[in-house]
């Protein structure tokens, strides 16, 4: 489609704008003035809305596809949710209100929802106390890491390592290295897990913190997580849990109680707030006691009376993460979730993120390699090596998927498990929409050894094929440019 | 459970597939010791129910105040089509666009998107998006460093102070030395900065305008800074690039800002966007997503995620950033909402907003015991210097239904009678006039 | 695989030649095939100084990066400008035209930390097991 650059006629305009009521016509002084006005588009308010629906149109969403997209929890986004983070008490009110007049007493709703959703994270997941200001989960993550050196800093000593496993996620030992880490990474053992031994002898009075994700990447949960955290602590390390798996074990376990010391969530993939294209997130971060004095200012607390107010009381704390208190109206969202599901409605929601999983997994395996084969939680990693000796790889299937309207489960990754596919249906998916999928997959399996060229030439339904990515790393285009 | 679709039957027809007796059997690797100690969440609500629970806590805030208040988020007109469209569900319950083919909706987006903001800077080249105005000048000074291989970087006390507590925040384990020059209500001080350039200098923050609303032509800094071997760092308000003076073209070398301006809601601080837009020889130390153009086998046009190999996926401990999920709806909307206004919309825009910000200094100058501060020009925001504690006359603003503007002894010492007062499009004559005639009252008491 | 007789090579799989006083260095073929379309090579300044083993650039195909490591101490004298426009060099001719850059070498004995020719053969038909 057309750029919407290439769309501009000279002299349209797309939204009318008050005249100025005001006497004064007053002008900046011309060296602080704009030489040369933006080449932004001149277009109407229909070409802007025709341009925007017809480009939503060449995507595929929740809302219209199945999207088993391993470790990003696509589940369906209610609808509710979004009605309430659109009200106006909400959407409108400035950030900096509860600078003004009593501490927060201009701003009790917002403050209110923030301080319950902590109560309420807090309680979900064994922690004493919770951050909503972390913009997404890497930003969680980064947080939480600057949580364990304030705590080492604190205690006098600086220590050098984070430890995380091979399966990690890429954010983990990123996150590390920005706050000044050098990273340890521990291989998978043989049943899925990080290699117990291994971790022993990589452990040692230098390590701050460990840094797993439970279930891991592979959805297995570890049997022995607890015995890894007591290690951990043994050696003065703390226990950071990477929250991305979480809907696999909402009320079925708590990495507080797990031994974790330190949790992010991604409220945008357990507590269904939409990903919006690749953002905004939210990542706050939770606690144990010991180390609610590091969390990031202000926090939100609750006065004797039942107000709420902005509390900058902490000196031991990491400062300032954030311009505010976090992306509220996702937090707004998953507060309204939780809310509604109450309960027995979010035990629910693991129980059938793991069954829906389990399902795809025992019926999948008939055709494809499963490397680590046993009851999964929310999610399963199958391998495309068996079809890959034909030719066939991971990303050729995954096309296959798109031209079956089924967006494509993350490949290559976790990266110990070759031509990967990892696979995470989520709760909200019926068993229809899963035997479908299974058909398909069966369906590429087969068509692997008969017609492999349908596979090698997918996708051939979407407005473009499959697109040169060295071309676009080389031939750097990232901009129109007025001709 | 109503967004869960499993009949019993269903349940237990997937037990067999998968063989086993009961759900409880899917759970058990976690023994019974690691089950959870406690799990007091209370029993769900109806839709309508939480609705109504949900309306009645957003009656608890002050929204209906005339709002005076800026200090770098401000309260600008948002178009309906901004909403309508990005209210689309085939927007916002996308994923991420990894998977290009069935997601060039959104790759275009983005792609306008960052010519978008590359017009409106005069930059080369600019990222996806990054989480805000604070995370996006954080990431901007570690690129600096990144990019020098030095470590000192010099910050104008005008740049925002909650930004600049986050840069140490997060450099706070880094070994990275800050100098900080003075506050001054006008311009960035001059000798001061150039007092702490050295060659071991990496960048220097900027802001225009800054904290105070004062505008400023960085020009001269830029050069001196250039001539020492470091980077220049200037972050801008957005919808102020409709008449002032563009970092391109001062020769900035990273471009950061606050998008909320851009068609976003204030909403209690977020979602909002922080932006990105660099010089092009910097791209590759970038952090980020970037959206590029390619082609497929039959030359059709279509957009991609590309230099992949920056990012944390790929490079995981040597990645330019951490950074995974951005704020991709955001930029959405900002591309729609500079869409909507094109050039002549958005210079309209900044005049307006310079205009009624004059106008109100005018009104203010009516009031014997208020000085406004008048040491540089102004956009749309301005300090007034108060016969009175500022906290106390904004407390008494409230009563009288007004959020009449930021009491800067809440960031600055000593200037506890100084009042931040930002005045956008959205303010008529009449509300300027009936707050000057309010405060003035205050004052009398 | 493909490798050049007479060149050294490290464990990181750079090559080596030795040319008088100096050494030519680039990746070899086993390198450039485990990384796939090579669209990117920050190259290294002319005169900064390289420490065996240690990284002095790095490379970038679509999915990957790698650092390139010095197989040997030295000063850099000559750079392959023509990488910068043309990375598909480094697959397409890795040993010739693929050249990165050319250092004078600082400690001829550094040399003995280098595999030859066969035993980098043995080396990497290992690590394909």
């Amino acid at each position: 489609m057309r750029l919407i650059f290439d769309k501009s006629v000279e002299g349209r305009k797309g939204l009318k704008i008050s005249d100025s009521d005001v006497s004064v016509q007053a002008n900046l002084p011309k060296k602080y003035q704009r030489d040369n006005p933006p080449n932004l588009p001149q277009v109407s308010e229909l070409d802007v809305v025709r341009h925007y629906s017809n480009l939503s149109a060449m995507n595929f969403s929740v809302d219209a596809n199945f999207y088993p997209l391993g470790s990003c929890t696509m589940k369906y986004n209610p609808k509710f949710t979004e009605m309430i983070a659109n009200m106006a008490g909400f959407t409108d009110l400035h950030p900096l209100l509860p600078q003004l007049l009593g501490g927060g007493m201009l701003a009790q709703g917002s403050l209110e929802v923030i301080y319950k959703t902590e109560r309420l994270l807090s309680e979900i997941t064994g922690m004493s106390s919770f951050t909503t200001h972390p913009l997404a989960g890497a930003h969680g993550e980064l947080t939480g890491v600057m949580i364990i050196a304030a705590y080492h800093k604190h205690a006098g000593n600086r220590r050098k390592y984070i430890i995380v496993p091979d399966s990690s996620h890429g954010t983990n030992p990123a996150s590390a290295a920005i706050a000044g880490y050098e990273v340890i990474v521990v291989s998978t053992g043989k049943d899925g897990c990080m290699d117990i031994d291994e971790f022993k002898n990589r452990l040692n009075d230098q390590v701050a913190g460990v840094m797993l994700t439970c279930p891991n990447t592979l959805g297995i949960f570890n049997p022995r997580i607890k015995e890894i955290a007591d290690l951990a602590h043994r050696s003065g390390a703390l226990m950071y849990y990477d929250g991305a798996n979480l809907n696999a074990i909402i009320g079925k376990a708590r990495p507080g109680d797990l031994g974790f010391d330190i949790v992010h969530l991604n409220l945008h993939k357990s507590f269904a707030a939409p990903h919006g294209g690749g953002g905004p997130g939210s990542g706050p971060v939770g606690v144990k006691e010991g180390l609610v004095k590091f969390l990031p200012i202000p926090r939100i607390a609750k006065r004797n009376d039942g107000t709420f107010a902005l509390d900058y009381n902490y000196p031991d704390s990491i400062g300032y993460i954030a311009s505010f208190y976090g992306n509220f109206s996702v937090i707004l969202k998953a507060y309204a979730y939780m809310v509604y599901l109450g309960k027995s409605g979010l035990i629910d929601v693991s129980e059938k993120a793991v069954l829906n999983a389990n399902y795809l997994r025992s019926s999948l395996k008939k055709y494809f390699d499963i490397p680590y084969d046993r009851i999964c939680m929310h999610e399963f990693v199958i391998s495309v090596s068996k079809q890959k000796q034909k030719g066939i790889s991971a990303l050729d299937i995954a096309k296959y998927l798109i031209d079956n309207k089924i967006h494509p489960p993350t490949v290559y990754f976790p990266l110990i498990v070759k031509e990967a596919m990892m696979i995470e249906p989520a709760e909200t998916e019926s068993k229809e929409t899963l035997d479908d999928f299974i058909r398909v997959m069966k369906d590429a399996a087969e068509l692997s050894s008969k017609s492999p060229e349908i596979l090698r030439c997918a996708p051939v339904s979407t407005p473009v094929g499959r697109l040169d990515e060295v071309k676009a790393a080389k031939d750097l285009n990232l901009r129109w440019h007025k001709r | 459970m109503s967004f869960i679709p499993h009949s019993q039957n269903e349940v237990s027809q997937m037990l067999k597939a998968i063989g086993v007796k009961s759900v409880d059997d899917l759970f058990s690797d976690i023994k019974k010791e690691l089950r959870p100690k406690s799990f007091d969440i209370p029993e769900g609500k109806s839709e309508f129910e939480v609705i109504e629970y949900l309306k009645k806590i957003s009656y608890k805030n002050a929204t209906g105040l005339i709002n005076f208040v800026g200090a770098g988020f401000y309260d600008h007109y948002i178009p309906a089509a901004v909403d309508a469209l990005s209210g689309r569900s085939e927007f916002y319950t996308a994923y991420t666009p990894y998977q290009a083919e069935c997601s060039q909706g959104w790759l275009q987006a983005i792609y306008e998107y960052q010519t978008a903001i590359c017009e409106l800077t005069d930059m080369d080249v600019a990222n996806a998006s990054l989480y805000d105005g604070g995370t996006a000048l954080y990431e901007a000074c570690m690129m600096a460093i990144r990019i020098t291989g030095r470590k000192k970087i010099v910050t104008d006390s005008g740049v925002n102070m909650t930004y600049r507590s986050m840069l140490y925040t997060y450099t706070s384990n880094l070994n990275i030395e800050f100098v900080e020059t003075p506050v001054t209500h006008g311009q960035s001080d001059r000798d001061a900065i150039y007092k702490c350039l050295d060659d071991r200098t990496a960048a220097v923050i900027l802001q225009n305008p800054n904290f105070f609303g004062a505008v400023d032509d960085h020009f001269d800094i830029v050069k001196k800074a250039h001539e020492k071997g470091a980077l220049v760092i200037q972050s801008v308000y957005p919808v102020s690039l409709g008449i002032l003076k563009t970092p391109g073209a001062i020769g900035c070398d990273i471009v950061t800002g606050e998008g909320q301006s851009l068609g976003l809601p204030l909403s209690f601080g977020g979602p909002y966007l922080g932006f990105m837009a660099v010089k092009k020889e910097y791209v590759r130390k970038m952090p980020g997503r970037i959206a590029g153009e390619s082609a497929d086998k039959e030359g059709r046009t279509g957009y991609v995620l590309t230099l992949q190999a920056r990012e944390q996926h790929i490079r995981r401990q040597n990645a330019t950033s951490n950074i995974c999920s951005n704020e991709a709806l955001c930029a959405l909307r900002a591309v729609i909402y500079l869409s909507l206004l094109g050039p002549g919309g958005l210079k309209k825009l900044a005049q307006v907003n310079f205009e009624k910000a004059e106008f109100a200094k005018k009104v203010f100058d009516d009031i014997p015991s208020v000085e406004v501060k008048r040491s540089s020009p102004t956009f749309n925001e301005f300090t007034v210097l108060l016969p009175r504690n500022a906290d106390e006359v904004v407390n008494r603003m409230v009563a009288k239904g007004y959020a009449c503007g930021f009491p800067l002894g809440r960031f600055y010492k000593g200037m506890d009678n100084y009042l931040l007062v930002a005045v956008t499009e959205k303010r008529t004559k009449e509300e300027i006039v009936k707050f000057k005639e309010s405060l003035e009252a205050v004052l009398c008491d | 695989m493909d490798i050049a007789e007479g060149l050294l090579y490290t464990k990181e799989h750079e090559w080596v030649k030795i040319e008088g006083s100096c050494a030519r260095i680039g990746i070899t073929s086993y390198a450039q095939e485990l990384l796939g379309d090579i669209t990117f090579i920050e190259l290294p300044k002319i005169s900064s100084e390289l420490e065996q083993f240690k990284p002095f650039s790095s490379v970038e195909s679509v999915k990957a990066a790698s650092d390139i490591y010095a197989p040997l101490s030295g000063k850099v004298v000559e750079i392959n400008n023509l990488l910068e426009s043309q990375p598909e060099l480094l697959n397409k001719s890795c040993y010739f035209k693929g050249w990165i850059a050319v250092i004078e070498v600082k400690n001829e004995q550094e040399k003995s930390a280098l595999m030859d020719a066969e035993s980098y053969k043995n080396y990497t038909k290992e690590l394909k097991h």
